[in-house]
């Protein structure tokens, strides 16, 4: 059994590397990306700083819509968008233009999430001492949410470590995608059980990592 | 120093629009300390608001040093905010900044360089002493001390005016004179002009120099507090006699609640 292992142990590496390639190119796009777009979904919603109704119930729609495909739909129905973006339909490289569309509305749900939790207080404090809104979102909600969306960074990376092992029906590689090949199509069940470890390790790590960012910056306490 | 002219200010609310303030005209002299006192729902806090159109009034004008700030464009209004601070019941206080990066921020809002922010802020909260607490995160300090440093964020832009919406409400009865001797201080040593909303009496007769009641969005009275050691003197309403006694009577024969309810018209009989 651990002569099996060992003779797939670099297939074990480069799915490894193909997941982390996936996950360190997806989670800080959908957080450069998601995080304007959720700083103006809180901004023009009815409790935010410039309430644009019909904007909003747009940009509502328009995540809500791209939240509603599952993973494995959107992969697919995105493939010309990927063509377009990456110049191929099939490896990680196409993996990762449907994984971070899909990021990015999940991530700006977290962003108005987290903003819209920290009360009206220091916005109004801030407007009262002739903060533009700009200021007001760079200086004070931002400075005021990182912990919460370091936590939802997280959660998100959890998230996606699970997204990624669709990867390999487009070719993308990936440890999840290693676990189903091996373990589940060709009933290699120790192969399976290893990928699955390394999937705990991993998301333990990320976890682990983002809890203690999160607690560092937290002041509340 | 402060011109408040006929003014009203409406919400639309889903019994149809309701007017907090209505049709208030107050004059606030330069350097005074001016009380506005009334229950909640009184519309106090939206007048205070009206003073640096936190609340746009929704008629009338507010004159600030001069200038009618409803006339100002966004961008002169926030410019002119940075001559009016603010302080708050619940402080306000950034919770990731520490007590200098939260003074430090009227100061980058006032477009001030970074090294004069820091040289301002400790000045500012050398002030209100509490040098020693530059590098402290709110949650470890106590609610006088946040007070304290809301007051120096407030004060580090030099305001002529400061608002201050029930300041002492969150905290205990000692932090309260606390509290209020720093603002007499200020309005004392650099001559800045006070205006305090607060439903508690001896805040309002520790601190003001005058004083308007509230009641159902108007000034129904208002009166200089050295007439209060007038003999002989006495509120003209009714709201401003019960302010003024500052007393909670209870009527112990059982069946107080139910009749106190009556008279107030809460419920019917």
């Amino acid at each position: 059994m651990f002569d099996r292992i060992l003779e797939v142990l670099p297939e074990i590496g480069v799915a490894m590397g193909q997941t982390l390639t996936m996950l360190l190119v997806a989670i800080p796009l959908a957080v450069l990306l998601g995080t304007p777009l959720g700083v103006l979904l809180y901004t023009i919603g009815p409790n935010g700083l410039k309430h644009r109704p019909k904007l909003h119930r747009v940009l509502d729609g328009l995540v809500n819509l791209l939240r509603s495909f599952p993973f494995l739909i959107l992969l697919i129905a995105i493939i010309p968008v990927t063509r377009f973006i990456v110049g191929t339909t099939i490896g990680t490289a196409a993996v990762i233009v449907p994984l971070t569309l899909n990021a990015i509305p999940y991530f700006a749900r977290f962003v108005e999430q987290n903003l819209s939790q920290l009360g009206g207080g220091v916005v109004e404090a801030a407007r009262s001492m002739g903060a533009s809104r700009s200021q007001i979102v760079r200086d004070v909600l931002i400075v005021e949410a990182k912990p919460g969306l370091v936590s939802s960074i997280t959660i998100m990376t959890v998230s996606f470590i699970s997204y990624s092992a669709m990867a390999g029906l487009v070719g993308g590689g990936g440890i999840g995608d290693f676990a189903i090949r091996y373990g589940y199509y060709r009933y290699e069940t120790p192969l399976m059980i290893t990928a699955i470890v390394l999937m705990i390790l991993l998301v333990t790590i990320v976890q682990l990592g983002g809890s203690y960012v999160a607690r560092r910056l937290d002041k509340r306490l | 120093m402060i011109e408040i002219q006929n003014v009203s200010t409406s919400f639309a609310s889903a019994a149809g629009p309701f007017t907090a303030v209505d049709d208030v005209s107050l004059h606030i002299r330069r350097g005074t300390i001016q009380g506005i006192i009334g229950f909640s729902g009184a519309g106090k806090s939206t007048l205070l608001r009206n003073i640096n159109l936190l609340e746009r009034p929704t008629s009338g004008r507010v004159l600030v040093d001069g200038v009618d700030l409803v006339t100002l464009s966004d961008a002169e209004l926030r410019t002119k905010r940075h001559d009016i601070g603010m302080i708050f019941q619940h402080f306000n206080l950034l919770n990731n900044l520490t007590a200098q990066e939260n003074v430090e921020l009227s100061l980058k809002f006032a477009g001030v360089g970074k090294a004069e922010r820091r040289r301002r802020a400790a000045e500012t909260l050398e002030i209100v002493d509490l040098a020693d607490k530059a590098g402290t995160y709110p949650a470890k300090l106590s609610g006088g001390q946040k007070q304290r440093v809301a007051i120096a964020r407030a004060l580090a832009t030099g305001p002529k005016v400061l608002l201050c919406d029930e300041p002492t409400s969150a905290v205990d009865p000692r932090t309260t004179s606390s509290v209020l001797q720093y603002l007499a201080d200020v309005n004392a040593e650099f001559g800045i002009t006070i205006v305090v909303v607060t439903h508690e009496m001896n805040v309002i007769k520790a601190i003001a120099d005058n004083v308007a009641v509230m009641e159902e969005g108007r000034v129904v009275e208002q009166f200089d507090l050295a007439e209060l050691q007038r003999p002989g003197f006495h509120p003209a309403t009714s709201i401003g006699r019960y302010l003024v006694s500052d007393e909670i009577q209870l009527d112990r024969s059982g069946r107080g609640a139910h009749t106190t309810a009556a008279s107030e018209g809460l419920i019917n009989v």
